[in-house]
Formats: C-alpha cells, structure tokens, sequence
C-alpha cells in the first residue's frame, strides 16, 4: 500500500516536472523542428567568429591577402573586434583590402531576419566603398544573392551600419556571410585601419521598404539589332531606417523576378530571348527578333520595380569584316580578331559636346558606338611604338547624316611617354580627314598611310607626329558625326 | 509520512513554479477609468460633425509665425487635407502652392464643444513618415483666449516627427516649463514603427496627475513634483488633431519626403 501511494507520489511530481518542462515559456520548439533545416545562426563575429568554421576568409585578387586580423584592444563590446588594415595604393602585397567571410561548411538559413548589422569605426574619416553580404565566389549559385551598401562614411567614433535585406524569404541556405572593400581612392593613397564588432544579422522591425529599382529607375528605350545582348542593371532597393535616414543596397539580379512583355506571343514573334545571367553577375537578354518590341520590367516580391527597357527590334546588323592582315605583322588598338591592347578606353576624353560613347556586342562581335561627337580620344596603358609600320587600318560605318565630317589624329606623347603637352614635353600629333571615305550605313576599310597624317591638330599638334610613343587615337568632327568603329590597328 | 511530506511540498514548488513559469505575460494596469463619457469613430463620410468639431483654417494668429513654431502649412478645410472616410479622419499633408505657402493640411479642435477635466483621453491612430510632418494628437486649456500659452497649459498626448519613425513624445508645457523646458517623455517602439499600423495613444488623468500610455504600456506620470512652475492641468480642456509641416520642432521636409502623407484617425474616446 505504503509503496503504491509513494509511485502514486513521484508519478505526480514526474507529471508536474513533464509539465513544467512542456508549458514552460517554450511555445517555439515545433515551429523550429519543423523548418530549421539549416543554421539560423545570427552572428558573425562577437569577440571570435561565431560558427564560421576555420576556412572562412577569402580575399578579393589583387587585395592585400593579410588584411583582417582580430583586434583584442579595440572592441565595440566585448573582448575584441574584427581589424581592417587598408593599404598604401603603392603596397606591392595588394593596393587595397577586400574579401568575402564565407561559412565553412552549410550555408545559414536568414530567413528570420531583416538586416545585417554591425558596428564601425576608422583611424581617420573614410568613405568605405563596399560593405554587404551574399557572395561566396561561385558565380552562378552562390553570388545570387549578393547585396552592397556603397560608399559608407565612416568617421573616428563607433556608429552602427544596417544594411536592410532585400528579400529574406530568398535566404534560405546562404554561406555568403559578409564582404567588404575597401581602398585608399578617398585619402590620397594613404592606408587607414577600420574595426567592425558585433556583427550580425538581425530582425530589427523598423526598416520601412520604399522601392525597389532596376536600371536606376530609369525607363529606357534602345533600339535592338538582332543578336545586341542588353543587361538590365543598376538594380537596387531603398528603405526607411528607424533614424529616418533612406538608405539603398544594390543587389543582385536574383532577389527580382523578371518579365517581358513579349513572352506570350508565338515562339517566332518573339522579340528577345529568355533572361540569362553573364559571368560577371549580370541580367541580360538579346534580341532574336526583327521587329516588334519587348517591355522588361521586374518585381521584387510583388510590389514592381521602378525601371523599365523597352527593346525596339530594328533588323540585322552586320558586323565590320573580319581582318585578314597577318597577325604577325599587326600591332592592334581594339579588335576581336586581334588582341585589343592593355587598359583600351574609347573615352579617355570627350569634348564638351560629345553625346553617347558605348560599345555593342552583336553576335559575339564588339564594336564602339559613338554618337554626336565633336571629339573624343581612345586611349589605352601606356604608350605604343608604332614606328615599324607604315599603315593604320580602321572599320567604319557612319550612322549619322551623310555629311558627316570625321578626322583621325595620332598623338605621340614623345620620349618621356607622358601625356603633357607639345613642345617642351616632346609631344607630337597630326590629323587626317576621312570624310570622303564614308558611306551612310555601311562599313568602309580605311587605310592611312602613317606619313599622311599631316593637317594640325585640335589640340595644337603641328602634323607629322612621331610614332615611337603612340598615346591616342583621336577623332574630332565638326558636324557632330555620329558613326561606329572597330578593328583599329597598324600594320 | 515525512517522505511523503517532503515529496508534497516538492509537488506543490513545482506546481507554483510552473505559475509562474511564464511571469513576463503580467499584466500592468494601464488604465482604470473605464466609463465612456465621448466616442467619436469616424462613421459619417464626408465633413467632421460640426457639433464635436472646428476647422482651424490659415496660418493662426500671427502669420509671421504661423501657429508660433514657423510652421510651413496652410491648414484648409477641404477634403484633400481633412475628410472623414471608411470608417477614419484622414489628415493629408501636400506639397502644393496654396495661398502663399507650399504645403497644406489641416487642424481641428474640440473648442468650445468638447471640453473634459480629468480622464481617460485616447485616439487609435496610425502615423505617416518623412523628415519635416510633425501630427499631434493634443489639449489645450479651455481658457487658452484668456490664460495666453503656456499660461492656459498644454497636454501633448501624442507627438511625433516623420524622421523617427519609432518615437512618440508625451508632454506638458505650461507656465515656467515651456518649448524646449516641457516636460516630456519619448516612448520608443523595438521592433516597429509607427507608421506600419494603428496604434493607441492615451492618457489617464485625474487631480494633480497625468499618466501617458501607448498600446498597453504605462511609460509615464506626470505630477506637479515634476514640473518646474505652476501645475494648471486641474481645469477643463480641449483637444486638437493636426499635422503641421516644417517648423521649428521637426526641421523642413527634404528632398526624401514624400507626399501627400496621411495620420489616419480611427476614433478618440473619453472614459471617466
């Protein structure tokens, strides 16, 4: 009897122990079995990295690999923080500091929340270039997600970043924890050191969602020749933070979900392509069409993105011929049957009226678009020592009125191989005018002896310039030609 | 037995324990004035009812300096600044040239036909956002063309600035404690803003105090041992709903602002 009344006794006390375990404050337990599949781990980095296994520091190329250490002087909170020691430009380990903090191991599961955030500081007044999440170095399944605050300044006392998550219910397995860039572009070359703690991602509450763009908001119209490709970038979200402040992330391509217009009509009316994402990231499309027009236009989540493009398919485009000058003999400015030479730019400078500079890639063939020049100048690394050749070879098709006028300078920067000026700094240049050879809508080979370049230059040149230090290649025009160019070299 | 006991008394902690297993869902008392004396729910479309109601029309008595805080609006009577509509007052703040200003909105008061010493006073309201809109939800001292402010006394239930979403102020301004020396409390919400939803804004009032809550959360008492001159709150008072643009509190709205921006009132009561 004594032995039953006593199981009778601890079965209670049993009971009221299940009880207490079981009605405790614990009301999330099965919602968190049910859908924990990955971490939901918060935080990053405290007064150690937090559950980031240890490979998980991957800098960016051409950064200085050693950048980040861990600080146990300096901390927001706590015993440490994370250190950022940005370099001299002239650092031959790296001329700036940049990485990514991968997860080793499973991505987390940030479904939870709203914002990542942590606090900062500098040695001195920086602006620091990137700041984000969502990138782990593996172009087409990791970097989907990729969001950036741009240009943060950062002053000498602590201040908190939150950068708004542009759609969490996307992050579901993400490993891409943090990415920061940072160089000396704002401080003269010199390195500054900057320190983050506390750095997690957060459900705060407060952040008010105001819109989400793409191509900057802007509705844009291009003409499409088929097979142009044409990328929809500048895409971003602004929000509202509780300090009233309006701040804005750039992301990537597949927070959004994209249309077009044209996706219903029959396969062989179709106007461009289904979207496809470039090595660099990007959205684009390209153009299968010869007539008819397609409106692309985004949405993130359901609310529409400011932004559209409106592609007008215009026809067939022929690209400029392919060159059939032997390689060996060929020293190339810019061309895709050649190597196009070091750091090329078609806008090294512009005159004041110059319209549009851009360069098309129409089935797999690029070319440079200018449209209402007066002059601009390409440039490229360095200088070019041309002197063994006799020739330069370019294609052009003017796109302009008929009576366009159109004029190649070469400029030479002379011994020194530095852009400062004529006379005392050896600099040499001369012209020759082509508008005789050009013919609306089509693409001409022209061929100038290098010894005709002999009219005066824009710029001052007195004609017949050297060609050991080539520098520019410069078309100037009176009338506002607009034309495109392509296969530029000497031979 | 004394096993027995002792297991009982083990059976009777635990059973206490889990009680009060979940204390952080007490309750504090918010209010206790709990007899409805006004209610006024918005439910006619159209014009506020002019029996509770006075439009206060223009840029108040000193244009120099509208409504004495060099405020930007001009406050108007028409349906695009104030109109009762599904069930709420909506006040809309714009950006718009009207009568030499660049912004209207608008601002009633009970004057002269509701006016209450002592209870509850509470507005369920939902707030707009954006640098420079400063709404109120706000009494003054049924002697105000009498008592000149701050003589009159002024209680501020409610006021907040579009660029703290999360914020509200409760305060009292009156005679030696005024403009930048009222007496005031922020209430701060963690994890919202006020301009997402509806939220209560209130106080319980009575002889020589003034309590200040939001939602359910008593954050502060006001009582003449706080104020730094002549208590003047044991009189009648009326209340006002507007939404003032620019001005000294809240700074000039910025190139962010959006407009036209809304304080959605779904009803005021008043209990004893």
């Amino acid at each position: 009897m004594k032995n039953i009344k006593f199981n009778y006794l601890r079965a209670s006390l049993l009971f009221a122990l299940m009880l207490i375990i079981n009605t405790g404050c614990e009301r999330d337990l099965s919602d968190e079995a049910t859908d924990a599949t990955f971490s939901k781990t918060a935080e990053i980095f405290t007064d150690t990295p937090i559950a980031m296994g240890t490979d998980f520091y991957f800098p960016y190329g051409g950064s200085k690999p050693n950048a980040w250490s861990i600080d146990n002087q300096v901390k927001y909170k706590g015993t440490a923080s994370m250190r950022f020691d940005v370099p001299n430009a002239n650092d031959p380990e790296g001329n700036y500091a940049g990485a990514i903090f991968r997860v080793d191991g499973a991505g987390r599961n940030l479904t939870d929340y709203d914002a990542l955030t942590f606090w900062i500081k500098a040695s001195q007044g920086v602006v620091i270039s990137e700041l984000g999440f969502g990138e782990d170095f593996n172009t087409y399944s990791g970097n989907k997600y990729i969001a950036t605050l741009n240009n943060t300044s950062v002053g000498t006392n602590w201040q908190k970043v939150i950068i708004p998550i542009p759609d969490a219910s996307k992050l579901l397995q993400e490993r891409g924890m943090f990415r920061y860039a940072a160089g000396t572009q704002g401080t003269g070359g010199m390195g500054y050191t900057f320190w983050i703690d506390e750095l997690k991602f957060e459900k705060l509450g407060n952040i008010k969602f105001l819109d989400a763009k793409i191509l900057n908001g802007q509705n844009i119209i291009v003409d499409g020749v088929l097979n142009s490709t044409h990328i929809i970038n500048q895409l971003s979200i602004t929000s509202n933070l509780a300090n009233g402040q309006n701040i804005s992330v750039n992301v990537a391509p597949s927070y959004f979900t994209f249309f077009r217009s044209d996706s219903n009509l029959p396969i062989a009316n179709q106007v461009v392509k289904d979207f496809a994402i470039n090595e660099l990231g990007q959205l684009y499309t390209e153009v299968v069409g010869l007539t008819g027009s397609s409106v692309i236009t985004a949405k993130l989540g359901n609310t529409l993105a400011l932004g559209s493009l409106k592609i007008n398919a215009v026809g067939s485009f022929v690209n400029a011929p392919t060159p059939t000058t032997n390689p060996a003999n060929v020293i190339s400015i810019y061309s895709d049957t050649y190597n196009t030479i070091s750091g090329f730019n078609p806008g090294t400078f512009a005159g004041p009226n110059t319209g549009n500079i851009s360069t098309q890639t129409i089935g797999g063939n690029q070319h440079i678009k200018y449209q209402s020049i007066d002059y601009i100048g390409m440039g490229w690394a360095g200088t070019v020592n041309v002197s063994s050749k006799t020739m330069i070879h370019l294609h052009v098709k003017l796109i302009g009125a008929s009576s366009s006028n159109l004029k190649v300078e070469l400029i030479d920067f002379g011994p020194d191989g530095i852009d400062n000026g004529f006379g005392a700094g050896g600099g040499t240049a001369g012209g020759n005018n082509i508008s005789s050879q050009l013919v609306q809508d089509q693409w001409v080979s022209i061929n100038i002896p290098l010894n005709q370049f002999t009219l005066s230059t824009g710029g001052g040149g007195a004609g017949n310039p050297n060609k050991n230090n080539l520098g520019y290649v410069v078309f100037v025009s009176s009338n506002g030609a607009s034309f495109l160019v392509d296969n530029i070299y000497f031979y | 037995m004394i096993l027995q006991n002792k297991i009982k008394y083990i059976l009777l902690i635990s059973i206490f324990y889990l009680i009060n297993a979940c204390s952080s869902d007490e309750k504090q008392t918010v209010t206790t004035m709990n007899t409805l004396v006004m209610q006024e729910e918005f439910s006619t479309n159209g014009l506020v009812n002019p029996n509770l109601w006075t439009y206060e029309i223009g840029l108040g008595p000193d244009p120099n300096n509208p409504w004495g805080n060099n405020e930007l609006q001009y406050y108007t009577n028409r349906p695009e600044n104030v109109v009762v509509e599904n069930g709420m007052l909506k006040i809309t703040a714009r950006k718009e040239p009207y009568m030499g200003k660049s912004y209207t909105s608008a601002r009633i008061t009970t004057k002269g036909k509701f006016e209450q010493k002592y209870g509850r006073i509470e507005a369920r309201i939902k707030l707009p956002w954006g640098k420079g809109l400063w709404p109120a939800f706000w009494m003054l001292g049924a002697d105000s063309d009498t008592a000149i402010w701050p003589a009159c006394g002024e209680i501020d239930i409610m006021e907040y600035l579009g660029h703290q979403p999360t914020k509200v102020f409760g305060t009292v301004h009156g005679p030696g404690y005024f403009g930048g020396n009222a007496i005031s409390k922020t209430y701060e919400l963690k994890n919202n803003r006020f301009d997402n939803d509806f939220h209560i804004f209130g106080i319980e009032w009575g002889e020589n105090y003034i309590n200040y809550y939001v939602d359910g959360d008593l954050y502060n008492q006001i009582t003449p041992a706080n104020v730094t001159g002549q208590w003047v709150f044991n009189k009648p008072f009326y209340i006002i709903l507007n939404m003032a643009v620019g001005g000294n509190f809240p700074g000039s709205p910025n190139t962010e602002t959006v407009f036209p921006q809304q304080m959605l009132v779904d009803y005021i009561r008043v209990y004893q």
